[in-house]
């Protein structure tokens, strides 16, 4: 965005709401006349001649700023009580009013002050400042308008500014870019909510309205709800955007942080923004300034160096600090980037050694990207020195913290050098966030995905064994460290009504802990709409708030953060980021085909499984014995449900579809299609696969944009289907994880085709 | 000075609260119970959209517990801002009491419902008893 849009927009907002202000001037004044002892009524005027002054005279309006300068001494008397309000008082202010608003239409019209003349209206104020040409003389002259109008104002009265030679655009112009003031308007934040909750009740009523027009046979019907499906959406969206505001209002006060803050550092910053017109909700606007700012803070004082140190380094002189946001899966991502010097990671360790956070052992077996997220940790300030700009105590961990609680995420990227990244990932809105719809004692809860980590389920069997206890406190060896173990049931102080021995555990993350949540079953995923609770509730410190499920019941939402203080004792709670992190699932580097199975559940499956995604009419399947096949490229293919296969065989949404979402997948000369309910997505990162989901059929789980999502054992789903697939192929030996190191480039014609 | 009240009554005994307090009066919806809450607080109900705490003023005000048989009601009354649905057995007329009708609750009542009633006014054979709602809702 060039420099004079960003002029642009400061002189829009300044003409919205000088003209609200110049309205209010007009009441105030008349009832001044009435009232002339009023000295709120006086306050309330200077006060609002007094921004205007400020305003114009920081965006360089001379004529403007040389008019309410004027008019404020005037005020600034009155209000004092060194004079008294008089009809001509009253009349030469009303006259300044007018000449103000004639200088704001001509600034909104072609952006300079254009030809109004302001030095009569100047000379008038100061001759009754001086007590000159007093209050007889406006009595006296009823119509008190002798200085020249705008189109007289050629004729050369000494003007304090000169006369700019604009060609004024033509009438029709100004028809065309409507008047700022009309194009805006201001709204009670409570009237959108308001808005938003009633929206919201639309949305309900549409659902429970469209189910019905479904069941029954009547086409007007079922047109009519389509139309109201669609409009009520479109709603929802637009009073959704509503509450969105560009995170320039943040950035906007940057510019000068960092001025001042690099004069007082003696260093040469450049500040660059991208992405300024990203929207998000202004409630985590709110609550994104202060850690923003602090990080701001931080990559000036700490991550950038001085003039000299850049310029022996063969940098430039000056620092370039690049704020950057954008849009990425539902969230907003905010960056904070420097060109310093980088953080070294062996300080960073030592420091964490120093102040007995991590011991020796652990920091040395620690990868390089985890040393530097150490900075995040309570207690943390690698500040050599105490600077009068940050390092007084208030350290990264408290903007993590206060990121944390809007249900975003930190992440810190540095080389050595070459400058450091701070990554903010927030959520779009705090109204509405993806969860984990689980089950304990018969009743529904939600767990907030950011605080989910893994989910572990064990059957009898294994769960027999695999929760031990220390002392009577029940834990899981989780790859190899302890995990506390806390049974929601008991928590919650109701009875659990599972019986059959099998253990679900969801491994939770709060307050840079680990434990895992006991709970009898996982439902389903779905984004939720967060609806507060109750002061008295709230009291509860078990419950975030609640939700409306898609039947309409009510669920309340855990607070994980309170369950963990409640539930653990501080010393035997594992701290998230101790012990090595080698036992866990090296990050690979996989393609992974994202799929919907119904019931909310998605499934991955390796892309380099996959050869083809395709589209088979329902009526195309047969059945042979007791096997569902299709007939393909002139091939029998045994059919796989997954659904079927994985236990979300309950509802079937997609069952009045006329095609079904097929995965062909081939080993060999041998192909299989396997039956989702949609596509969902193709991922492609540095994903983890926890291996510790015992489920049948599950290699284990992963997090594709902050969601779980199961990896298919595709070798056993395939067996499933037809325990001979992999007979006389040369496959057969092939484990499924091998399946992950494939590499995609055959798949991109085929993810081009399936596109 | 008369005052108008929404009657409902309460293991046989009429109970009422001013009328502008009242949001509305619907059926009973079905309740997500909240474990670790107060007795009195008989679950979550989702009201178009809104989730509201349901109150159960039998607990509240020490009766014993109703029939599971019985249909409940729920009188949505507005607290400090905050709407509070409160449990009743069956909702009776609006009635117009006068001043002169009132009287404080006896001497003899000192069960801690006491706190929770503002008095009765004596009506035509019955009482209304008029319910503190302020204190109702915090207590």
């Amino acid at each position: 965005m060039s420099e004079f849009d960003e002029m642009d927009e400061i002189v829009s907002e300044f003409l919205v709401e000088s003209h609200e202000n110049l309205d209010q001037l007009d009441r105030d004044l008349v009832e001044l006349e009435r009232n002339p002892a009023s000295r709120d009524l006086l306050g309330s005027i200077f006060r609002t001649i007094h921004t205007i002054k400020g305003t114009s005279g920081f965006l360089a309006f001379s004529r403007l700023e040389a008019v309410t300068h004027v008019g404020e001494n005037l005020l600034a008397r009155l209000r004092d009580g060194k004079m008294t309000m008089t009809p001509g008082t009253t009349d030469v202010l009303l006259a300044m009013v007018d000449r103000v608003r004639d200088l704001l239409a001509a600034i909104e019209r072609d952006g300079t002050e254009g030809d109004v003349d302001v030095s009569s209206v100047v000379a008038r104020i100061t001759d009754v400042l001086e007590g000159r040409a007093e209050a007889p003389a406006a009595v006296a002259d009823p119509e008190p308008e002798p200085e020249p109008e705008p189109a007289l104002a050629a004729t050369p009265v000494a003007q304090p500014a000169p006369v700019r030679e604009t060609a004024l655009p033509a009438g029709d112009e100004d028809a065309g870019r409507r008047n700022v003031a009309e194009s805006s308007i201001r709204v009670d934040v409570d009237l959108l909510d308001s808005l938003m909750r009633q929206v919201g009740e639309l949305v309900l009523t549409r659902n429970q309205i469209v189910r019905q027009a479904s069941s029954q046979h009547d086409v007007e019907l079922a047109r009519a709800a389509q139309r109201l499906n669609l409009i009520a959406t479109e709603l929802q969206e637009g009073v959704m955007k509503t509450r969105m505001q560009p995170i320039d209002h943040l950035w906007a006060k940057l510019p000068r942080v960092v001025r001042d803050l690099g004069a007082a550092c003696g260093k040469q910053v450049e500040l660059a923004m991208v992405g300024r017109e990203t929207e998000l909700d202004r409630s985590l606007l709110e609550s994104v300034k202060d850690p923003l700012t602090h990080l701001v803070r931080n990559a000036v004082d700490h991550g950038l160096e001085s003039a000299a140190e850049r310029v022996a380094a063969g940098k430039p002189a000056a620092g370039l600090l690049t704020l950057r946001a954008y849009h990425e899966g539902g969230q907003v991502v905010v960056e904070v980037c420097d060109d310093g010097a980088g953080i070294d990671p062996e300080r960073i360790a030592a420091k964490a050694v120093d102040r007995g956070l991590r011991t020796q052992a652990q920091v040395a077996q620690m990868a390089t990207a985890d040393i530097l997220q150490l900075i995040f940790t309570a207690g943390f300030s690698t500040a050599a020195a105490v600077t009068n700009v940050s390092g007084r105590g208030v350290g990264m961990d408290v903007v993590k913290t206060n990121i944390e609680s809007i249900g975003g995420t930190i992440e810190i990227e540095s080389v050595l050098g070459r400058g450091t990244t701070c990554r903010l990932r927030i959520p779009l809105t705090l109204a509405i966030v993806p969860a984990l719809i689980v089950e304990s004692a018969g009743d529904t809860y939600a767990i907030g995905q950011v605080n989910l980590l893994e989910l572990v389920a064990l059957d009898a069997d294994r769960a027999a064994t695999a929760v031990e206890d220390v002392n009577g406190a029940p834990v899981y060896r989780l790859r190899g460290s302890l995990l506390p173990l806390v049974h929601l049931a008991q928590v919650l102080g109701v009875e659990s009504d599972r019986s059959d021995g099998h253990v679900l555990i969801a491994v939770l993350q709060a307050e840079g802990k680990r434990f895992g949540l006991v709970i009898d079953r996982v439902l389903s995923t779905e984004d939720i709409v967060v609806k507060p609770l109750g002061a008295r509730l709230k009291a509860l410190g078990t419950y975030s708030g609640a939700t409306l499920l898609g039947d309409g019941r009510v669920a309340l939402i855990l607070d994980v953060q309170a369950l963990a203080r409640k539930a653990l004792n501080a010393e035997t709670l594992e701290r998230g980021n101790e012990g090595p992190d080698d036992v866990r699932a090296a990050a690979e580097h996989v393609r992974l085909l994202v799929a919907g199975i119904g019931g909310g559940r998605r499934i991955a499956i390796a892309l380099s499984s996959v050869t083809r995604l395709e589209n088979i009419p329902r009526a195309a399947v047969e059945v042979v014995g007791t096997r569902e096949v299709v007939q393909y490229r002139g091939d029998i293919l045994p059919l796989l449900r997954l659904d079927r296969h994985l236990g979300v065989a309950s509802y079937d949404p997609g069952a009045d579809e006329e095609n079904l979402v097929v995965i062909i997948y081939t080993a060999g000369s041998r192909s299989l299609a396997i039956v989702v309910d949609e596509i969902v997505d193709i991922v492609d990162e540095e994903t983890e696969i926890q291996h510790d989901i015992a489920d049948r059929g599950l290699l284990g789980s992963v997090l594709v944009r902050d969601r779980v999502v199961e990896v298919l054992d595709v070798r056993d789903a395939v067996l499933a289907a037809d325990p001979h697939f992999y007979a006389g192929t040369d496959l057969s030996e092939a484990t499924p994880v091998g399946a992950w190191s494939g590499t995609g480039s055959a798949f991109d014609a085929l993810v081009k085709e399936a596109v | 000075m008369s005052t108008r009240f929404v009657t409902f009554t309460l293991d046989g005994r009429l109970y009422g609260v001013r009328v502008e307090s009242v949001q509305e009066v619907l059926r009973g919806l079905p309740r997500t119970r909240i474990p670790l809450a107060p007795a009195t607080m008989a679950g979550l109900i989702n009201l178009r959209g809104q989730v509201l705490s349901a109150l159960d003023l039998r607990e509240q005000l020490g009766l014993p517990p109703r029939n599971a048989e019985v249909d409940q009601m729920l009188v949505v009354i507005r607290v400090a801002g905050e709407s509070i649905a409160l449990l009743v057995d069956s909702i009776g007329a609006v009635v117009d009491v006068e001043d002169d009708q009132f009287e404080s609750p006896p001497d003899t009542l000192t069960d801690p419902s006491r706190d929770l009633l503002l008095g009765a006014y004596k009506l035509q054979g019955r009482l209304l008893l008029a319910l503190d709602v302020d204190r109702a809702v915090a207590a």
